[in-house]
């Protein structure tokens, strides 16, 4: 069976939950593997950076969270695609089910780079361009979950929330480039890109890899149990109401 | 199309319809912030540009809620929807009429304002022509927000949350050609893309807006 033949097949949800259940708990495993050993190697067996110290280890939980933030929401953007187009059901409860989770790396990013902002900055909040970034697409995170909770037909709300994806994407990606415009940057630029040399010694590099492994590894395994309860909530709602009917 | 439009600017206008409340609004936030911050020009004049838009973009949100709300409730949003008229254009329609109702008089109003607030001279000017490019984009992301919202009993602050955050790159453009002007710099390049970004919205909001409408009709 091709890829795509069985990527697709997973739009039926009984297929869905019976690879899940035996997909979740290997990936929650690795995750642990992953990110226990990235994070104790990056904390215990790297050496300080000759100018930023101790501090420097915050780049094992800062540069993964923001880019599982990111990539979250493009799997959002993705998945409300894919329900607008081919109105799959796994799909518009994955994309509801990777909300929380891309809005707690948001969160975790934000956080440990106040944390680190502090010694190194000299402050925890500056209004630099990326920082003030991460900050709009936590609000549209927040906006993309309240639209989720307040309304109560599910298939309205899987049209409505893939909408305000759809714009909210174009919204976010003009919003990162206005910034941009509107303040210069006290933020490094870009660590690790794929097109470029890395600029980070392989020493941290390394650890960090493992990290990011580790971090992707437990957003999948965080979606895909988020995705399995929305389909048993689905299920139980469904049960409930052939029982009022009956 | 410009029935519809027409109508909705009577509405807007009588009695009811809310026309001036937001520019009542608009005069309330002007006059509040020099008690919050002080009354030296010093301090005032910088501050100007961004206040006064920040005042516009919060007076035009105050409306929004009616937009699709009171046609859905006597069934007129049904009517509209079935009509021989493309529902992007009633969104248009409406969207058009929200920014004469709210957004014109909040252009005219702001350069009358600006001196309560000490802008230097040369950026009345420009912050009547900021907003006079931005506020169309706000109308027509707002009427998206309105659009989205509009099957909710209690949509108002979900509304804003929603539409704020789409609001920042208008805002940031907008303030920009204000300050610029009131500093004496050449703001052609900020207003150049809050007119893109206008023109963008005009561009692709009106189908978002009809294809949450038909999801909310449904």
């Amino acid at each position: 069976m091709s890829f795509s033949t069985s990527f697709w097949s997973l739009a039926n949800p009984a297929r869905f939950m019976s690879l899940t259940a035996r997909a979740v708990p290997i990936l929650s495993v690795l995750a642990g593997v992953c990110l226990v050993g990235g994070l104790v190697w990056g904390f215990f067996f790297t050496p300080d950076d000759y100018r930023q110290g101790s501090t420097v280890k915050i780049i094992y939980l800062h540069v993964p969270a923001a880019l599982m933030a990111i990539n979250g929401w493009l799997m959002m953007l993705v998945a409300s695609l894919i329900w607008l187009v081919r109105r799959h059901h796994v799909s518009a409860l994955a994309a509801r089910a990777a909300a929380p989770v891309g809005v707690t790396m948001t969160l975790i990013a934000l956080i440990t780079g106040a944390v680190w902002g502090q010694p190194m900055w000299g402050t925890f909040w500056a209004w630099d361009p990326r920082l003030t970034s991460f900050l709009i697409l936590f609000l549209f995170y927040l906006g993309y979950m309240a639209l989720w909770a307040a309304i109560d037909d599910p298939d309205t709300a899987a049209d409505l929330t893939s909408v305000l994806c759809l714009v909210g994407s174009v919204f976010a990606i003009l919003s990162r480039y206005a910034v941009n415009f509107w303040n210069q940057g006290l933020h490094q630029g870009a660590s690790l890109s794929l097109d470029r040399e890395k600029n980070v010694a392989d020493v941290f590099y390394h650890p960090l890899l493992l990290s990011m492994a580790g971090f992707i590894l437990l957003f999948l395994a965080l979606v895909l149990a988020g995705t399995r309860t929305e389909i048993r909530a689905r299920r139980l709602h469904a049960l409930r109401l052939r029982e009022r009917m009956a | 199309m410009t029935r519809i439009f027409l109508r909705d600017l009577r509405l807007g206008v009588r009695a009811g319809g809310g026309f001036g409340l937001g520019l009542a609004f608009f005069l309330i936030v002007v006059v509040l912030v020099p008690f919050g911050i002080g009354p030296e020009t010093a301090r005032l004049g910088p501050v100007a540009p961004g206040i006064l838009w920040i005042g516009a973009l919060l007076a035009c949100l105050l409306s929004l809620d009616r937009v699709f709300a009171l046609d859905r409730e006597d069934g007129a949003l049904d009517l509209l929807a079935t009509a021989p008229v493309p529902l992007e254009g009633v969104a248009l329609a409406k969207a058009a009429a929200h920014w004469i109702t709210t957004g014109l008089p909040l252009c005219l109003a702001a350069p009358a304002l600006a001196v309560l607030l000490a802008l230097p001279w040369p950026g009345h000017l420009w912050l009547a022509v900021s907003l006079l490019a931005g506020t169309p984009a706000l109308s027509l992301i707002g009427a998206f927000g309105a659009a989205l919202t509009v099957g909710l009993r209690r949509g108002g602050l979900l509304l804003s949350l929603l539409v704020l955050p789409l609001y920042v790159p208008t805002l940031i453009f907008g303030a920009d050609v204000a300050r610029r002007g009131a500093e004496g710099l050449s703001p052609l390049v900020p207003l150049a893309l809050l007119g893109a970004v206008s023109l963008g919205c005009l561009a692709i909001l009106p189908f978002a807006t009809s294809a949450a409408l038909r999801v909310n009709l449904r």
